[in-house]
């Protein structure tokens, strides 16, 4: 799950992690109050779930509140298009509005799973204020990492060496060090997937601190951080992810026009592929799982047919404890309550695969139904 | 002959009375695998089901009795960890656990627990495995489809796993053993720890490495392909069409950096000399080549 910059902020705030003065602002008039508090120029920051805001026109340096209060109207409520998301935007309901700063050095500082080393891992780096892949490609010499020990967790001499190595000044290594170390400990207290401070800055008053902040949600944890829930923004999410994850059900949305219902993950990345090779394109990602029952089936098939792009469905499920004519009466229900008339391509293989044609069949949907995978990647290639 | 698991191994169920842990306890039991206990804390003494299989309250004393050395986990994610944990500090070589969304919080710990133990994980968030010789079955997978020989599967993924091997029985190529290593970013056994074995298993002829967007242990795969494997590998790669930074249903399949991305791991494959399966409806006509070649 991600969350805000500012809620992100005020989560490092609670485990005593220096951050900029400031304050969230809903409304101009907010705005206005937090700045005319910090006194002085300030950033407005617009709050959303995307990187690139700065490049898209969603940060501005402004000298007074007035201005402040100014920028914020022009740009609440506005869709804001970055590399990150697609050409709708996401909105902003939201800014941040923060002290400026003397910034005398950009760093980078991040912790995220490593999965060959089954470990966490903080990687830091000189070059701040960068994309860390470019980074990463241009000069991977100017990462450094630290590979944690869960057994015992980030130790102070790791965070001073991570200090040291990305050139903190002598007098701030320890600061920097302790402020690597909290983050870790908040990284592991609250199931985040990643933590990533890009920019961390050494002011010219002699401060470490985050000047932007990225600090994402393990999903799968949330069932122990039910304060965490709220932390959620719906309105930065698809639609139709949004409704998916309501459901319980994973669904990424792509931007072609084949809609896929499949059980397994990975069979659902195979079903995507194949879809791709003969020259038509997906238009989501949906794995239905194994356990799901007829309501669920229904709910994610209402889902995806609810995307405009959807022209035709295809079925590519192995049936093990989810029945083929379980699912086969999900997927007419769905049909029945959205009115859609999209052909389907139907691959049924496992548990009463026979029962599952048939309802297909006597549907009176326009149904092809393939045996095998090269079968159906011909009838895509027909239709 | 098969790896990791044969006629002999004793399978202990923990979480054998759940929904899910007694229906699949008895299509394994079907199968001819040899259970021989189940766990389920507070439900020591009963029998499962209409069988003479004995529930007992810990897993030390189902190893005990039974001399268990393989456990299938069919407890739900956020009590999983717990459970491998159990599992391992009463011996076991071998813990299967199925669960998915198990958090990475939990994992971390209980991989480092294991390293330099005597137990291996193979999992979580997988299908098990299977060794179609040994009528031995440790996990989810329909059993019918797979048939007895001398091909190795290797996966991270289940439904596609049961893809492969429809598509190798169908052409009349069995298999020595199928085994899903799990598709979370957090996982016990590696494809390099599964090729070794195939590559020790005198019964196994040739393998098939399915694998997916995410992380680097395809990469690593081929590593140990190019330096070591003695035996032709045949490979499918799957989320060549996703976008980056989208996570692929798997936890561990978002592509992440250059490395996460399928022609790079691809290409790792095919420089290390495996046969690359050119679509997800080629895997069994592949291997037939390349056991024909």
């Amino acid at each position: 799950m991600k969350i805000h910059e500012y809620q992100a902020k005020e989560l490092m705030a609670k485990y005593g992690i220096p951050v900029p003065r400031g304050g969230m602002a809903a409304s101009p008039d907010e705005a206005r109050t937090v700045a005319e508090e910090l006194g002085g120029s300030v950033v407005v920051k617009a709050q959303v779930h995307a990187g690139g805001r700065g490049k898209a026109g969603g940060v501005k340096v402004v000298d007074n509140p007035d201005d402040a209060a100014e920028f914020t109207g022009s740009i609440l409520g506005k869709q804001l298009v970055t590399f990150q998301t697609g050409p709708e935007g996401v909105p902003v309901n939201s800014v941040l509005v923060e002290e400026t700063m003397d910034i005398a050095q950009e760093l980078y500082v991040a912790i995220v799973l490593d999965p060959s080393e089954r470990r966490p891992v903080v990687i830091a780096s000189a070059a701040g204020g960068m994309e860390i892949e470019e980074v990463a490609e241009a000069t991977p010499e100017k990462i450094i990492r630290a590979v944690v020990d869960p057994t015992v967790g980030l130790q102070p001499f790791q965070g001073r060496s991570l200090a040291y190595g990305i050139g903190v000044p002598a007098e701030l290594v320890r600061p920097a060090a302790d402020l690597i170390v909290k983050l870790y400990r908040l990284m592991v207290d609250l199931d985040c997937s990643q933590v990533e401070i890009n920019p961390l800055v050494v002011t010219g008053d002699g401060r470490v601190l985050p000047v932007d902040a990225k600090l994402n949600l393990d999903d799968d944890a949330m069932f122990r951080h039910k304060d965490l829930t709220e932390l959620r923004d719906a309105s930065q999410e698809d639609p139709l992810e949004s409704r998916a994850h309501d459901i319980g059900v994973i669904y990424v949305r792509l931007d072609g026009d084949v809609g896929c219902l499949v059980n397994g993950a990975g069979l659902a990345m195979a079903t995507m592929d194949i879809v791709t090779a003969v020259g038509a394109s997906p238009a989501n990602f949906l794995d239905v799982g194994g356990g799901a029952d007829e309501e669920r089936i229904r709910a994610a098939v209402g889902i995806l047919l609810s995307d405009p792009n959807v022209k035709r469905v295809l079925v590519n499920i192995f049936g093990g404890i989810l029945r083929n004519d379980v699912l086969a009466r999900g997927l007419v229900g769905a049909y029945e309550d959205t009115g859609s008339k999209a052909p389907i391509i139907a691959r049924m293989l496992g548990t009463n695969v026979e029962e599952g044609r048939q309802i297909l069949l006597d549907s009176g949907l326009d149904v092809t139904v393939v045996e095998t995978l090269k079968d159906t990647a011909e009838a895509l290639r027909a239709a | 002959m098969s790896i990791l698991v044969d006629r002999n191994s004793r399978v202990l169920v923990q979480g054998i009375t759940g929904r899910e842990g007694s229906f699949h306890t008895l299509r394994c039991i079907e199968y001819g695998t040899n259970v021989v206990a189940g766990v389920t804390p507070g439900r020591g003494g009963q029998k499962f089901g209409e069988t003479d299989i004995n529930v007992y309250d810990t897993v030390a004393e189902a190893v005990r009795d039974t001399g268990a050395n393989v456990s299938l986990i069919f407890v739900p994610a956020p009590l999983a960890a717990d459970a491998i944990l159990e599992s391992a500090a009463a011996g076991v070589a071998l813990v299967v656990p199925i669960a998915e969304g198990i958090p990475p919080r939990d994992m971390v710990p209980v991989a480092r627990t294991l390293e330099g133990s005597s137990t291996r994980m193979l999992g979580p968030n997988c299908p098990g495995l299977i060794s179609p010789g040994e009528r031995c079955k440790v996990g989810i997978m329909p059993g019918a489809i797979h048939t007895p020989g001398r091909v190795g599967v290797v996966s991270r993924s289940g439904t596609l796993t049961y893809e492969a091997v429809g598509q190798l029985s169908a052409l009349g190529i069995g298999q020595s053993s199928c085994v899903g290593i799990g598709g979370d970013p957090v996982s016990g056994t590696t494809f390099v720890d599964v090729l070794r074995l195939f590559n020790e298993d005198p019964e196994t002829d040739a393998v098939v490495l399915i694998g997916e967007i995410g992380g680097t242990k395809e990469q690593e795969a081929a590593e140990y392909i190019k330096a070591e494997m003695t035996k032709p590998v045949a490979s499918l790669i799957v989320g060549q069409s996703a976008p980056p930074g989208k996570r692929m249903g798997h936890a561990g399949a978002i592509i992440t950096g250059s490395g996460a991305r399928a022609e790079n791991k691809v290409a790792a494959l095919r420089d290390a000399g495996a046969a690359i399966i050119p679509s997800p409806a080629d895997i069994g006509t592949t291997i037939q080549g390349v056991l024909g070649g």
